[in-house]
This record gives structure tokens, sequence and C-alpha cells, in this order.
């Protein structure tokens, strides 16, 4: 039951003592996961040895994996370790986040439409608008996350190099969330994700851990394949550096988000330019799949940024060309899906919601969840729509009880009453 | 008369601490019933921007919202100081915002403004000491 408390968008509920998802209404946010006190529910990582079917295999690991450890642990030792787990190459996160910042920087330059644009790096984030606010999709940013341009250079370079054909390729994220996950089935904005696997962080950790121990041990040069810009992707507060901060929001968690986009949606926000919005708290290293905690994880991160280089690792040239050939942005039109109505009718939508507030005004009102909605209002909706049965509430199911027996009662007193005028 | 969905809100002037929330849940209700998204922001701005006039100038008010096939339709009740001169506060920038509602980022001008460009049909009524009525209607294509 924690998992249909925590979930932002009401996607569980509870059917014959067990949890269930409601799949059009569930962002992939991962809060379930994190809450769930037996972990019984599992995100659909792949694990190592699913990634045996590519003959090449290349690692993105996303900037918040560097906050898992220790500042001293430099991201060239990451490297060294991760390929002692079994990957051919690792691909640094930093030239392709300084990418999409510039991008960033162009679109927003360029941009004529309505304020605030939203940052769309967060796959949660792109499914609460398509679900929550179709009505503002079109402010989503459409640049590429970095991640994805990360995977699609690598694979062409890994290619090239060894001669394999790029599906016997494989670009695997080293995911904080499930939500890059279900990105990498089906992308919003994309024909097809770059990306060809996810593993977690956490199911990682262990083995990466003992790796690192080793390579600390032998010789390794301390390459700058980071920097200081890729490394701050992993928390909140990135903007293109030309914004003004005036103009820019930076906002973190899911029920801060939600604020903020109703906010936007109420026409308050138009003075901002774009929005930063991650689904957990503190950005990325607050993801469910990560080991350390999110605001330690902030700390060691920003203390590694000070020993990575500061500068950009691309050309900005070659990024406004890449950009002018559209290789930077979304290929395909991001369209909101949002909840089905009460009845796709609204004259039927109408007298289906009177009913439910007639249903609400008979619930206790106190959400307790017994029933297996996660409040009394959801309740009222899934007995309109009958997916749920009225006698699931307790306190209806007592009240009926109640009045049961004294219709009971009354029948026996007129029967009594009839037999021999007995008292 | 096609079907109604109706509810009625009330807002407390001043509460500043639950500002807002009666255009939250009205865009809510909207989106449940199936209303066309292009339709609940105009209707999302229009009633936000006449909760938070509520809040700042009026004493308490009410605001009635109804939902037909055809349109959705808010009635706007209050009790307050009213509006001497209507077609001044109907002005684009006309603002008599104090300093302390402009440290909060209101007082632009643009509330009334804002409201009439966004509804399909808008009346405003208006007796000083007294209070204010607002009618605004959003028309559903069919």
């Amino acid at each position: 039951m924690s998992c249909m408390r925590a979930c932002p968008t009401a996607a569980v509920r509870i059917r014959a003592r067990r949890a269930v998802k409601l799949a059009d209404r569930c962002i992939d946010c991962g809060e379930c996961i994190r809450v769930c006190p037996r972990a019984a529910i599992v995100p659909l990582t792949d694990q190592m040895a699913d990634l045996s079917k590519f003959d090449y295999k290349v690692a993105i690991p996303s900037p918040a994996l560097y906050a898992q450890f220790d500042s001293e642990v430099f991201p060239s030792i990451i490297f060294s370790a991760l390929k002692q787990c079994g990957f051919d190459h690792v691909e640094s996160a930093s030239p392709a986040c300084d990418a999409v910042s510039i991008a960033t920087e162009i679109f927003l330059n360029d941009y004529r439409g309505q304020y605030p644009l939203i940052s769309s790096f967060c796959p949660t984030i792109v499914r609460l608008l398509q679900v929550k606010y179709p009505e503002l999709v079109d402010q989503l940013l459409p640049v590429l996350a970095p991640r994805e341009i990360s995977a699609r250079d690598a694979k062409l370079r890994a290619s090239r190099e060894t001669g394999l054909p790029l599906d016997r390729i494989g670009a695997v994220y080293i995911t904080p969330c499930p939500s890059k996950i279900v990105a990498i089935l089906e992308h919003p904005g994309m024909q097809r994700s770059y990306l060809d696997a996810a593993v977690s962080i956490s199911d990682l950790f262990q083995n990466l851990a003992a790796a690192i121990s080793r390579v600390q041990e032998s010789e390794h040069t301390i390459d700058a394949v980071e920097s200081a810009s890729g490394l701050s992707w992993a928390f909140l507060g990135k903007f293109p550096r030309s914004l003004p901060a005036e103009n820019t929001l930076s906002v973190a968690g899911l029920p801060n988000v939600i604020r903020i986009l109703d906010d936007v949606e109420k026409g308050r926000l138009r003075k901002y330019r774009y929005i930063e919005c991650h689904a957990c708290p503190e950005g990325c290293v607050g993801g469910c799949l990560t080991v350390e905690n999110p605001y330690l994880a902030r700390g060691k991160a920003i203390k590694l940024q000070q020993s990575l280089p500061a500068g950009c690792m691309v050309d900005r040239r070659e990024i406004e060309i890449a950009y002018r050939k559209k290789e930077l942005l979304m290929d395909e039109y991001l369209a909101g899906r949002p909840l089905r109505p009460l009845d796709e009718d609204i004259s039927k939508a109408i007298l289906k919601m009177k009913e439910r507030d007639r249903i609400l005004s008979e619930l206790p009102g106190i959400d307790c969840g017994a029933c297996g909605s996660p409040s009394c209002r959801a309740f009222a909706e899934d007995v309109v729509l009958e997916e749920a049965d009225k006698a699931s509430c307790v306190f209806f199911w007592q009240r009926d009880l109640a009045d049961r027996i004294e219709e009971l009662a009354a029948f026996v007193r007129t029967q009594r009453q009839a037999i021999g005028g007995l008292p | 008369m096609p079907e109604a969905f109706e509810s009625v809100y009330r807002v407390l002037g001043k509460d500043l601490s639950n500002a807002g929330k009666v255009s939250t849940s009205i865009k809510d209700t909207l989106k449940r019933l199936g209303v066309h998204p292009a339709v609940v922001r105009r209707v999302a701005i229009v009633s936000y921007e006449a909760e938070m006039n509520l809040v700042m100038y009026a004493v308490r008010g009410k605001m009635s919202l109804s939902v037909s096939r055809d349109a959705v339709t808010l009635h706007i009740d209050d009790e307050g100081p009213g509006i001497p001169d209507i077609s001044l506060a109907m002005q684009e920038g006309y603002s008599t915002a104090t300093a302390e509602m402009r440290e909060m980022g209101f007082g632009a001008g643009m509330g009334l403004p804002n409201i009439r460009k966004n509804a399909d049909e808008f009346d405003i009524s208006s007796e000083v000491g007294r209070g204010t009525r607002l009618f605004i209607r959003v028309i559903q294509a069919a």
C-alpha cells in the first residue's frame, strides 16, 4: 500500500491484495520502487549477463554515477573499472552535455513560441507533461538528451574502428532511474532511441566498487575524460550560460515540479524563459536506482568538479553546424497523451462527474486506502467507471450492514406482531 | 438546456496561503470531463486571474463553475471595495496594486485585460463599497 500512497499520478490500485499499475497514468518516476518495504517492485533493467548478445559493448555513464564514490575516485578510474566489469569502451558524458547546452542556447535564441520552455532531458518530466499537462507539451525543449547523443556518437565511432555493423554494438546506459529504461523502449519525440540497454547504478555498484579498488592499486593516468560542466548534469541547476539567472527556474522533486507546472498552466510564469525540471530530489543524483544519499552525492559531485577541467569539451562551430543539420533535435512531434476523461462523450462525462461527487459526499473522506484506491475521490471515480465496487469501502460496508440489521429487526418485529401480538 | 456540471467554490480575501487552489481544482475538473486542452488552458488563465483579484482585493467571494457540452461558464461574485471606474480598470497596465502585492509579482495591470482576452463572452459590473461581479464564458468548439 506504500506504493499506492506514494504514486504522484494515482496510477496504483490494490486489487485482490496485489498492487496493479494503470499503465496510462504511470509516468515511470520510480516512487513506488523507492518506497516499497518489500522490494517487490522491480524495474526492467538489464543485467550484465543480458549484454552478451552484443559483440561490442559501450558504457554511457550517467554523470550521477561519479557522485556515488568519494571525490578522490576520478572519472578515469571509474572508466578503467567499467572496462574491468566487461565493457569494451566507456564514452564520456561531458562532450554531449556541452553540445546540448550550446544547442539549447541556439534554440532559445531562435524560439518565438510560448514561454517558459521546459527541459525534456528527464523522461519522467516528459511523460508527466504528456499525461497531466498535454496543453504544455509544445513548450518542451526539443533538443536531444546528452545520453542519446553520446550513444549515437560512440556507436558510429566504434563501428568505424572495429568494422562491426551498428546492430552488433550495444550502447548501454548506466542509469540512476527506471525512467531512462522505459525511454529506451519508447522514446517520446524520437523514432527510436540510440541506446540499446540500461544497467542500473545500484545493480552494478558492488562489482564496480571492487574493480575500482583493483584499479587504484595499479597505475592509471588522470585523463581529462569528464569536465566540470558535464558533471553538473548530475544535479539540478544547469542552464545555458547565455541566459540571465533571473529568467530561469530550477525545480526538482515531483511534488514541486507539479506545483510549478500548475503555475505555468495558469500563465503565471511567462516572464521565465526556461525551466529545468527533474523528477527526483536534487536531480539525477536522487534517482531511485542510485546508492548514495542524494544530498551527499551532490556534495561529492561539487567537490569532484573542482578537480576536473572547467572548459568546454566541444568546438562551438561544429555544434552549430550539427544543430543546423538538425542532428541535435528530436525527430518526431511530441504529442500529449492526456488521461482518458470520465467519458469520451462530454455529456456523459458530466453525468458521471455528478455521480462521482454524489458518491464522494457519502464517503468518509479520510483517504484510508483500505478499498484499494489511493483516495476517496479516486475511489468514487473508480466506482463510476465500474472499476471498483462500492462495497469495498469499509465505511459503506459497515453502514450497509447496520442498515440491514435494522431492516431485519424491523421485519422480525412486524412478524411477531402479526403472529400473536407479542411485544 | 444541455446537461451541466456545476460547482461552487468559496474564496477568502487575503488568504494568500490558499490562493490559486480554486483555479487548480477547476482545471483538474475540466480535464476529467474531457474538455479540450486549449479551452482548459484559457479557463485556467481566466480563473486564476479572477481568483487572485478576489484574494487580493475582496473580503470574500464565490466562484461558480458550470460546464456543459457547449461552454465553460464562470460567475464570480465578491463582497469588497468594488471598482469605481471599470473602463480604466480594463486598460492594460492600469493597476491599483499595493507595494506589497507588487512585491509578490502581481499588479502588472494585466488581470482584467487578460481575462477579457481569453474569454469568448465577458461581462463585468461593480458597485463601489459593495462588490464586483464577473461573467465569463469560454465556448467549446463543437
